[in-house]
């Protein structure tokens, strides 16, 4: 009789405090257990393991034991001090403690009958015991198994510690190496003594680009976020992890309208566009993207909201010319406190970099509006795929933060055209705003549309608009033209039923 | 091969002063065996010139620090310089020698 169903154990996990692990794997890595980190050369599975330290000491003041079979803990000490992490003032405080198992220069070590590893699991014991640590990084497996002749005996051996590190109820990691992205877990078949918990991380030559991820393979009895996730590591702070898919769709809606700042545009979208919404403008070069941008800013800035700006196509001369030109004075804005550009070249960083500087700058000047002109100069440095990432993080994180934001898009062609831009974020976005040329008897003509408004009804018309020295000028619907978004503007004969 | 010692691959005159440090991690046979293998080699090859230090792990695991010992047994000679280590429980005479340059590798 199946009456009785038991009740199993959840297996509790702690928070590396590596931004993006936690979430990836549902809560960090499981309390008490060895979790193998595997990875090739420079994948970064030291700064792994030493952030899972470091973490634990910053945020909750985990003292931890980083084991060393490679790098002396000098080197160690030096080469993190970049990213800002001060082992050597951990290790006077106690929180911090080295056991030093890297081999010495030119020593030569003879093997003359049976042995074992006790020496290390003493020393780690004992390091345990003096500073109370929780945490534990053996960084690598790789070269111990090169320390000694004898696998089998490394094997079993470091089966036994990670067993007792359980005992001991410390949470630790293991880093070993891979020797092909994508291929056997580790080498020297470690995977058979810590298989409960693998994490990969991988760095990845993709279309001459890299692209680090990291993937948790296996979480033996608990839960994860399955795939690869893109991460990077940031000078001062280390590893970050861009979860995508672990991020959950939890954004709130909000009924409150913005004006776009043109208010014939405003009513044309039933009465401006929601609080927390996000706009996609595409056009071809010229239609008036960045005049839109413009007045979106101006329009938060009259009512005394901050509005930032990522440019990256133009330099900040000449955004505050046009703007200038348009009878905005950016200026002023900028020095009353309520607006920030940040302009940037796409090629200056890598996507993953850009995205968490946009989202630290983000978080530092919280804005209540933010436009990016143009989100499709990033397709430049970009896979396909990794753009895709890129534009759904920064789309989710903005819609985190409940503010309003203005994505441009330029179209490859002048008439008609889409972007893969648009492609990618068109069902992220809220509204679409279509800006496009009509060639019309010899003469170029600008019009607009409004192709969604979500939550809302709005004017369907193409409008026809121009432009001058106060901004953007919405006019009269084309009424006799089809064809216009698919860039073959024709003029249809004046239909007398329909009047 | 030439050898110039008496017997195969020994050397001719070992120096004068032996430190030999022994690391074990309680009494197990393998740290039983590797201390009375070691005093057996010392007695056969260094008599009257050798000084051994036994350091027991699990009573003073702080030791293992300084000479880096992972391995139990590791056998450290401290002196004649430089410093080399074997690790095992010396069982292997021919490379115990070897080790600690009482002998020629023989290929």
């Amino acid at each position: 009789m199946f009456t009785h169903i038991p009740n199993y154990p959840q297996i509790e996990k702690i928070e590396t405090g590596i931004k993006g692990f936690d979430l990836i794997s549902n809560g960090g890595l499981p309390k008490g257990r060895t979790t193998l980190v595997s990875g090739t050369a420079g994948s970064a599975k030291t700064l792994f393991a030493v952030q899972f330290l470091a973490e634990g000491i910053q945020r909750s003041g985990d003292a931890g034991i980083f084991v060393t079979f490679e790098e002396e803990p000098a080197d160690i000490r030096r080469n993190v001090k970049s990213l800002g992490w001060d082992i050597e003032a951990w290790e006077e405080a106690g929180k911090w403690l080295f056991v030093d198992a890297s081999p010495d220069p030119g020593e030569e070590q003879i093997e003359s009958g049976r042995y074992d590893l006790g020496a290390l699991l003493a020393r780690i014991e004992y390091a345990v015991s003096r500073i109370g640590a929780t945490r534990l990084s053996m960084d690598s497996l790789g070269a111990v198994f090169a320390q000694f002749r004898d696998g089998a005996i490394v094997r079993s051996e470091l089966f036994r510690i990670s067993s007792i590190l359980r005992q001991l109820k410390v949470t630790s990691i293991m880093t070993s190496e891979r020797t092909q992205e994508y291929g056997e877990i580790a080498r020297f078949g470690v995977e058979e003594f810590v298989a409960d918990n693998v994490v990969i991380l991988r760095n990845v030559l993709d279309d001459e680009k890299r692209r680090r991820t990291m993937e948790i393979l296996k979480y033996r009895g608990t839960s994860h976020q399955k795939g690869e996730f893109p991460f990077t590591v940031v000078s001062g702070r280390g590893i970050l992890a861009i979860p995508l898919s672990a991020m959950e769709l939890k954004q709130k809606s909000s009924n409150v309208r913005i004006s776009s700042g043109n208010d014939a545009l405003d009513s044309m979208c039933g009465g401006g566009f929601f609080r927390d919404s996000i706009i996609l403008a595409s056009g071809a070069t010229g239609t008036g993207k960045t005049l839109i941008t413009t007045e979106f800013l101006n329009g938060g800035a009259k009512h005394g909201e901050r509005c930032l700006l990522f440019a990256f196509e133009e330099s900040r001369e000449q955004l505050f010319r046009n703007a200038d030109g348009w009878g905005i004075d950016f200026e002023a804005m900028e020095a009353s406190g309520l607006l920030k550009v940040v302009c940037a070249y796409p090629e200056a960083a890598s996507l993953e970099d850009h995205l968490i500087e946009m989202k630290d700058i983000i978080e530092h000047f919280k804005p209540h509006r933010i436009a990016v002109d143009s989100l499709s100069a990033m397709e430049r440095v970009a896979t396909p795929k990794g753009f895709r990432e890129f534009v759904i993080s920064l789309t989710s994180f903005i819609k985190h933060q409940e503010v309003a934001g203005l994505f441009t898009s330029t179209t490859p062609t002048l008439l008609g055209g889409t972007s893969v831009t648009e492609s990618h974020i068109s069902t992220l976005t809220d509204s679409i705003i279509l800006l496009r040329y009509v060639e019309m008897n010899g003469s170029m003509r600008r019009g607009l549309t409004v192709l969604k408004m979500r939550g809302s009804t709005h004017d369907k018309d193409i409008l026809e608009f121009n432009i001058d020295g106060s901004g953007m000028h919405l006019g009269n619907p084309f009424r006799d033209v089809t064809g216009i978004l698919a860039g073959n503007p024709r003029e249809t004969p004046y239909d007398f039923h329909s009047l | 091969m030439s050898e110039t010692s008496t017997l195969p691959g020994l050397e001719a005159n070992p120096p004068e002063n032996w430190v030999l440090r022994l690391y074990i991690a309680g009494q197990t046979p393998k740290s039983l065996a590797a201390i009375s293998n070691l005093h057996r080699i010392c007695e056969e090859h260094l008599a009257g010139k050798y000084q051994i230090e036994v350091i027991d792990l699990l009573e003073k695991p702080q030791l293992a620090e300084g000479d880096k010992i992972i391995a139990i047994p590791t056998l450290v000679r401290r002196l004649p310089a430089p410093i080399r280590k074997i690790i095992g429980d010396l069982s292997d005479t021919e490379k115990t020698l070897v080790g600690l340059q009482l002998k020629h590798k023989t290929v």
